[in-house]
């Protein structure tokens, strides 16, 4: 077991002497109604154990039947991961035991998985890394156990502990990456955006809620490092159930520091599972491999193969949706935005909600401006995600639009889209209720000059005699009088007007 | 003692779709049976009386009311302690599901419910269908009718020895390696083990599920067949159910013809060692028999069922060791040692120990060792070789012939205690039955008489091609038609009054 206070190689020295291997698993929980083997619903956060059935509480005598939308499923991921689609196909048992397996062994696939050598592009820090996937296969999640006591919520050293089967049989796919190699400083990013590629995908795709912090997207990052110029890689650490991509990021990193610090010492890494602790940054041992579980695996003998036929499989390839990365590049033409800001834009996860305004009438630089602006801030105050906020697409394009027709300006705007986020209704509303439509009656606004003229005799006079600039003074006091509700541009006309001046 | 007991299945069925007889008392004709019998044979695990009262009665007010009956409506029945059934316990023979009360009924009992046949209890079986002799039930012995010192054979002996006894007119079984063909064969009645797939497995506690096969005990053919149509046909919640109709079987019981039919007599299974001659004459009487009616005969080899016993001892317990991996103490069942200062692994483990028999336990190691890294590629993956190689002879040997014969059995019955410490000798029984568990065709076992040595009857094998299981129906039945004739009257006239 490690202590927090083992030591550890700065990043960068450890960059110099090692290169680093990774390879990913990434499980995936399915979005289908039903489960992988029997008729129960799926829904997130259901009471305990009201879920079941007989056939995923493994009861004596109950057997599993496939479900047909997750096969298909899990093709369209291979099919967009550039996978070859097995011609035939089984399901293995992996046998082992624990309280939460209902049958003790897991329905999965061995030798045979469904999709098979692919790969996909990732983007760091604008150079392009292809990572190979080894294999993409479907098996069944467990049930969720809860150690109540003891120090570490792990099954040893607990009082007791608590199962629900609800999420036992759930369709969960195992996506393999090969071993990625000659990454070096960026492994640890390039982790990170794997996983996010990965989760942006099945959301295209439409497969998955991909929820992290809920576990429908879980990460297992396997790490080793190989001395600079050398040939053989060391042995590998796996670091299980990473739950965010900052933490696979973290977790990639504090292994590299900590497999470098051990061998420069001259010390044997471990093969073995590692936990990753979100407040420390830090991993420390769980269970070694070097003791390892023989699976036993065999084929699944209460399942027929899965065959899938050919023209079924081409029909899945020809209905895939675009994928995100391709659809990155499209509307970053499409809007005419540097590679900055569609990397900001992306982060911000406001791609979606951009794309969506436009939609709805925007011009793209206006709903980049008030989703990475104005509403990013207030996103970021509340600790919520773009998404999250009280407010669509639709209505920011609304803004935009009253903006542009010269019914509001951008003070008044912001205005607006608080009203709108305190709940106070559509943009027309809160700008009816609040008042606060520009002034635009002309012989209001020309005696509002008029008046500010004459309280300002001597910036008047500044302007008249040619310093222009001055007359920003005026439009102030202009603005000020009708609290901001004025157009300022036409103000401004308005004062040079009176005054005999022309640009 | 009630004439009701010695009629057939068919015959129940007419009278009580008739209204002759009620099922109230056809049900309790075999109550009154079992309560006479049970102490000697001990065939039941369950016997569930005031539950069949009341499902007879059913069947009577639905006759009543002027529902139309299925041919089998208000026949009891008894099944085999290893299909589910929500209304009576399910213990697979094992201490370790004690007590335990399914919440689903099994394919077979729900379509059998479904059909009006009165459940009247379940039947005693080897612990989770692993044996040939019934001996290794953790509850007790079930003994043979013919002599209660001798096994009824097994797994299914309970079921073979409730029906041989007429303590029941059906009763189902499940036929993993035998263990339908071999009990009917040494209790002197009709069993079959339909084509895999054939019937639902959904329900049935698995031992070993790519060859387990539910199938009818009867005592005689045309009532197996009629048991074999009620609960079979494809079943959308068995992955490997058959998506085909049930073939003819009681059109081919009645039909009961062999006259130019081709039949292969397999050369492995009348000259190997450890037959016993009674058995072999009275299967070359059998296949004379088949002659005389009009059948053509000629020898077939099979050379690679020479390996299919130990290919059936790497497969069967390796399916079995994942299988019953989920009798864990956590769910259900027994649970031994869980005192508050155990791990579960620990309490596992001990429920485990005291939880299965030996046999259980044998296999599971058997099992274990043969799936484990290393050894996989020996043992179980040249057992799946074999059986593609038997499935292969059998292909041969159907475009040659319409149905093989063997004796279903090498003896007769042995005496209880005799083969316990040996299983190698218990694993024979099984002999000539293992090679259509490995390949999933039909077979079934027929009465062709008695051993002169022993006074014990001998069963005849008719093996038919995936699918075919008709065609066993139908030479079967010609068999029994022609002895029955030579005999004047069903073999089990010879078993001695109980």
């Amino acid at each position: 077991m490690s202590t927090p206070t083992e030591t550890l190689t700065p990043f960068d020295e450890a960059m110099e002497r090692y290169e680093p291997v990774l390879g990913l698993e990434t499980h995936v929980e399915l979005g289908t109604a039903s489960k992988m083997f029997c008729g129960c619903p799926t829904t997130f956060g259901a009471p305990p154990n009201t879920q079941v059935c007989p056939v995923c509480l493994g009861l004596p005598g109950s057997l599993p039947v496939a479900n047909a939308k997750a096969i298909e499923s899990t093709i369209r991921i291979g099919l967009a991961l550039n996978c070859s689609i097995a011609e035939w196909c089984r399901f293995a048992r992996k046998n082992y035991f624990y309280p939460d397996m209902p049958k003790n062994f897991q329905i999965s696939q061995y030798d045979e998985p469904l999709c098979y050598d692919g790969y996909i592009d990732v983007e760091v820090d604008g150079e392009t890394v292809r990572i190979g996937i080894e294999r993409v296969h479907l098996e069944e999640d467990t049930g969720k156990s809860t150690h109540v006591g003891g120090a570490t919520g792990r099954i040893h050293g607990a009082d007791y502990s608590i199962v629900d089967y609800n999420r036992a049989g759930i369709p969960l796919v195992e996506i393999v990456t090969k071993p990625i190699t000659g990454t070096g400083k960026l492994a640890p990013q390039v982790a990170r955006a794997y996983v996010a590629e990965l989760r942006e995908l099945m959301r295209a795709l439409g497969v998955s809620d991909v929820r992290m912090e809920q576990g429908s997207l879980r990460c297992d990052v396997n790490v080793s490092l190989m001395p600079r110029g050398g040939t053989e890689w060391g042995t590998r650490t796996e670091t299980k159930n990473l739950n965010s991509l900052r933490s696979v990021e973290r977790a990639v990193r504090h292994e590299i520091e900590r497999q470098a610090a051990i061998l420069d010492e001259g010390g044997r890494i471990v093969q073995e599972t590692r936990h990753f602790h979100e407040d420390t940054g830090t991993t420390t041992s769980g269970r070694s491999k070097e003791e390892a579980q023989d699976y036993r695996y065999f084929p699944e003998p209460d399942l027929v193969p899965i065959a899938p036929d050919r023209e079924w499989v081409e029909r899945l390839r020809a209905e895939l949706p675009e994928l995100p990365s391709v659809r990155r590049r499209r509307l970053q033409a499409e809007w005419g935005v540097s590679d900055l800001d569609m990397a900001a834009m992306r982060n911000a996860e406001a791609i979606d909600l951009v794309e969506a305004t436009v939609k709805a009438g925007a011009p793209p630089a206006d709903a980049r401006k008030w989703w990475m602006g104005e509403l990013a801030r207030r996103a970021n105050e509340a600790g919520k995600a773009l998404a999250e906020l009280p407010i669509t697409p639709e209505q920011v394009a609304r803004v935009c639009e009253l903006v542009a027709s010269g019914q509001l300006n951008d003070k008044l705007a912001r205005q607006v889209l608080e009203g709108v986020l305190a709940g106070e209704g559509s943009p027309d509303e809160v700008v009816e209720r609040r008042g606060l439509r520009i002034v635009s009656d002309e012989g209001e606004l020309a005696a509002l000059v008029d008046q500010v003229i004459a309280e300002n005799a001597d910036v008047a006079d500044k302007v008249r005699n040619g310093k222009i600039a001055a007359v920003g003074a005026l439009v102030g006091g202009v603005m000020k009088a009708t609290r901001g509700k004025a157009d300022a541009a036409r103000a401004r006309q308005l004062i040079l007007e009176r005054l005999g001046v022309s640009e | 003692m009630s004439e009701l007991i010695r009629k057939t299945a068919a015959e129940l069925g007419r009278l009580v779709a008739s209204g002759e007889v009620s099922a109230v008392e056809v049900t309790q004709a075999h109550l009154d049976r079992i309560a006479e019998v049970e102490p000697k044979i001990d065939a039941f695990l369950h016997v569930a009386a005031d539950a069949a009262l009341e499902q007879a009665r059913a069947v009577d007010e639905r006759r009543a009311k002027g529902e139309r009956l299925g041919p089998l409506a208000g026949v009891p029945i008894a099944h085999k302690d290893i299909f589910t059934t929500v209304d009576m316990p399910t213990t697979a023979a094992s201490k370790i599901l004690e007590g335990w009360r399914p919440p689903y009924d099994a394919t077979v009992t729900r379509r059998l419910r479904e059909a009006g046949l009165v459940i009247v209890g379940k039947t005693n079986l080897d612990e989770f269908a692993m044996g040939s002799s019934t001996e290794n039930s953790a509850y007790k012995p079930t003994r043979n009718p013919w002599d209660l010192t001798r096994v009824p054979g097994g797994s299914s002996g309970g079921s073979a020895a409730a029906v041989a006894a007429y303590a029941v007119p059906l009763a189902t079984g499940t036929d993993t390696g035998g263990s339908i063909r071999q009990p009917a064969a040494v209790t002197g009645i009709v069993g079959t083990k339909p084509t895999y797939g054939g019937s639902s497995r959904y329900g049935l506690i698995a031992f070993a599920s790519s060859l387990d096969t539910p199938g009818p005990f009867a005592r005689n053919v045309l009532d197996a067949a009629l048991l074999h149509e009620a609960f079979s046909g494809h079943d959308p919640l068995d992955s490997t159910s058959i998506n085909a109709p049930v073939p003819p079987v009681v059109e081919a019981a009645r039909q009961a013809d062999v006259s130019g039919l081709r039949i292969g007599v397999i050369k492995e299974f009348v000259e190997g060692e450890g037959y016993q001659r009674g058995v072999l004459r009275r299967f070359t009487e059998a296949v004379e028999l088949l002659e005389k009616l009009g059948a053509k005969t000629i020898e077939i080899s099979c050379p690679s069922f020479a390996y299919a016993l130990p290919a059936y001892y790497l497969i069967a317990p390796s399916e079995c060791s994942s299988n019953l991996a989920r009798f864990d103490a956590m769910r259900y069942g027994l649970r031994i040692g869980d005192d508050g200062t155990r791990s579960a692994e620990e309490v596992m483990a001990l429920t485990r120990a005291a939880g299965f028999g030996p046999e259980v336990k044998r296999r599971i190691m058997l099992g274990t060792y043969a799936l484990s890294s290393g050894y996989y590629d020996a043992y179980y993956g040249s057992a799946q070789k074999v059986r593609t190689l038997i499935a292969r002879d059998f292909e041969a040997a159907f475009q040659q012939v319409d149905v093989l014969v063997s004796p279903t059995t090498p003896t007769t019955a042995f005496k209880l205690g005799e083969r316990v410490d040996d299983p190698m000798a218990m694993y024979l029984a099984d002999l000539c039955t293992i090679p259509s568990n490995l390949a999933g065709n039909a077979a079934i076992s027929v009465p062709c008489g008695l051993a002169e040595e022993d006074n014990l009857p001998v069963g005849l094998q008719i093996i038919a091609p995936v699918l075919g299981d008709d065609r066993c129906y139908r030479v079967g039945a010609a068999v029994e038609k022609a002895l029955e004739e030579r005999w004047g009257g069903p073999l089990l006239k010879e078993a001695p009054s109980l």
